[in-house]
């Protein structure tokens, strides 16, 4: 199973199917990609599920056996939990919190990094690690100081109170400070004879040398908040701040038995922006963190 | 060795925002955190009374603190073990030189982009005692009657299985490119001298494969810890009575139901620990390696 597929070397024997290298070439891939296939199913099928679901009604989907065919009522079933919990609002403000901090951090982490790798002054490995630290801090750990303070502040349901606290970030420092060790010092004495400031070599050549490592924060960034949970339910649960995923509680509390197809309509939903993000921007990722490991 | 420019203040001022924002919203309520948990705080939040360390010595005694530390601590081991056991055996048994290894990573990584509450809401039905297919399929082939409504043990096997589940895509893409960047020549070397599958696995790409598998354990154990408050939130809330309930949750229900604010801080001084400890092992033994979230 571990064999690795390596070009013939000894002429093949006059039958074509001589059983060693059967198994090397055709066996062995055949099983690889049937393994892949198995877990690609088995991780994809709740999703399926989950939209047949959504396009049934009760009557259909309380029936025994399941079914496994999509019924007739997905239009309707998104419609109503659309109104329901107001799930265009909900997009939106969602929509507006994800991609004002995935383009916050970018901004600040650029400025960050570039700073870091550019000059020389004090106290740099202090700021360094200041900024680091921000990894070992993750929400819960000073959620309720926190909320005193933005309480304080006067940030309570606002998009200042969602968005700012948000960022900075470790992830995009690191990031853009290994990328700009690589590039060629040059560069920068080839601008310094030429007069140009740093500010001036930032916007016209580091920036534009980042933009895959952007687009990878921006994917992991944009996926990070539009799926945060326990600081838009304590900072922003009223109706104009209210993200979707707070909101889509509001959908599975009922007293009686949960409406599933509507709650399955409105989960479809709001998974849906954070997907194309990931599918458009997926190729980035890999280019990027591929760029960082190679050190 | 970059090129420095000269400028004295201007990284101070590219540096200023970032850190405006890390000593506000991070370093600061930390410390005050630590203040907090010395403190009883009224529900008002107009008083506070000096209690020294009463609030952790609460902590140990409070028997629903060692029910959420066991519950959390159950829930991660089923989410890391059997999260990463099942996926270095897919990774294993897949791994070959094979065509279309980025379209896989396509079809595996795409639950990165899902919340885990929303992976509670698709396992939830899934799992539903009612019209759920896995139950269905239990009562059929097991006569086992699951109800995560009712029973302890269900609820928590429902919450893992949804929060291993999100991460399944993830640890197997990580396992099939760590298998795939193994020396080939050293395996092809061992299999000549007569080693078994087996044996070259367990003597030579397990080894081998240490920092993948460490790093998918850190992130893993991080998750488990710190990012599955929506999970719960939005499906068990904690029940039924406290099965499911976590210390992230137990630390929210204290703290902001409960208003027990100096008690709250107490824990997330116990939380803040732990992943204190996570991650400087991370950076220790895997170096500063960036990594998804």
């Amino acid at each position: 199973m571990n064999m690795q597929p390596s070009l013939p070397t000894a002429p093949q024997s006059q039958t074509n199917w001589n059983w060693n290298s059967m198994r090397k070439h055709v066996l062995a891939p055949v099983f690889s990609h049937a393994v892949m296939i198995v877990a690609v199913l088995v991780i994809m099928f709740p999703m399926i599920y989950a939209f047949i679901i959504a396009t049934q009604t009760p009557a259909q989907y309380y029936q025994f056996p399941p079914r496994f065919l999509p019924g007739s009522h997905f239009v309707e079933n998104v419609r109503f939990a659309w109104e329901r919990i107001h799930l265009g609002r909900l997009l939106l403000n969602t929509s507006f919190v994800a991609l004002s901090v995935a383009l916050g951090k970018i901004v600040l982490s650029v400025t960050a990094a570039f700073a870091f790798v550019y000059f020389e002054f004090r106290g740099k490995p202090f700021f360094f690690v200041l900024i680091l630290i921000t990894h070992m801090l993750p929400v819960p750990v000073r959620i309720v100081p926190t909320f005193e303070l933005i309480n304080s502040l006067g940030w309570i349901n606002t998009y200042k109170g969602l968005t700012i606290p948000f960022f900075a970030s470790a992830t995009g420092v690191l990031l853009f400070r290994q990328l700009y060790r690589t590039i060629p010092p040059s560069l920068a004495d080839a601008a310094r004879i030429d007069g140009a400031g740093p500010l001036q070599f930032l916007w016209s050549i580091v920036v534009p040398l980042s933009r895959t490592n952007m687009a990878a924060l921006f994917l992991i960034e944009f996926i990070y908040m539009w799926n945060q949970y326990l600081w838009p339910l304590i900072i922003a649960n009223a109706d104009t701040t209210r993200v979707v995923q707070v909101g889509l509680k509001q959908l599975v509390d009922t007293d009686a038995a949960v409406d599933w197809h509507f709650v399955m309509a409105g989960t479809l939903i709001a998974t849906i922006p954070p997907l194309i993000v990931l599918v458009v921007l997926q190729r980035s990722l890999i280019e990027g963190m591929s760029l960082y490991e190679e050190k | 060795m970059q090129t420095r420019f000269p400028n004295k203040a201007l990284p101070y001022l590219l540096l200023s925002p970032s850190v405006i924002i890390v000593i506000l919203f991070f370093v600061l309520p930390s410390l005050n955190s630590f203040y907090l948990s010395f403190f009883r705080v009224s529900s008002l939040g107009n008083k506070r009374i000096f209690i020294g360390l009463q609030n952790f010595t609460r902590l140990i005694a409070d028997p629903t603190y060692r029910n959420a530390i066991i519950v959390s601590v159950k829930f991660a081991i089923f989410v890391v073990l059997s999260g990463l056991s099942v996926s270095l055996a897919v990774a294993v048994v897949a791994n070959q030189r094979f065509r279309g290894f980025s379209l896989y990573r396509t079809l595996l990584i795409w639950p990165y982009a899902l919340s885990p509450a929303i992976a509670g809401l698709i396992w939830a039905q899934m799992m539903d005692p009612n019209i759920g297919l896995v139950s269905h399929l239990l009562k059929i082939f097991l006569h086992f009657r699951f109800n995560y409504y009712t029973s302890s043990r269900d609820a928590l096997g429902f919450i893992a299985v949804a929060a291993s589940w999100k991460m399944l895509g993830y640890n197997i893409i990580f396992f099939l490119a760590g298998l795939q960047s193994l020396p080939a020549e050293l395996l092809e070397a061992a299999s000549i001298d007569g080693a078994g599958a087996w044996r070259r696995f367990w003597r030579i790409s397990f080894p081998l494969l240490s920092p993948t598998t460490f790093f998918l354990f850190i992130m893993n154990t991080l998750y488990a810890f710190f990012q599955v408050f929506g999970l719960i939130h939005i499906t068990t809330e904690g029940g039924p009575g406290r099965a499911t309930d976590l210390l992230v949750y137990k630390l929210y229900r204290d703290g902001f139901i409960g208003l027990n604010t100096g008690y709250a801080s107490a824990q997330s001084i116990v939380l803040l620990v732990m992943v204190s400890v996570l991650t400087i092992m991370q950076f220790r033994y895997a170096g500063s390696r960036v990594f998804y979230r």
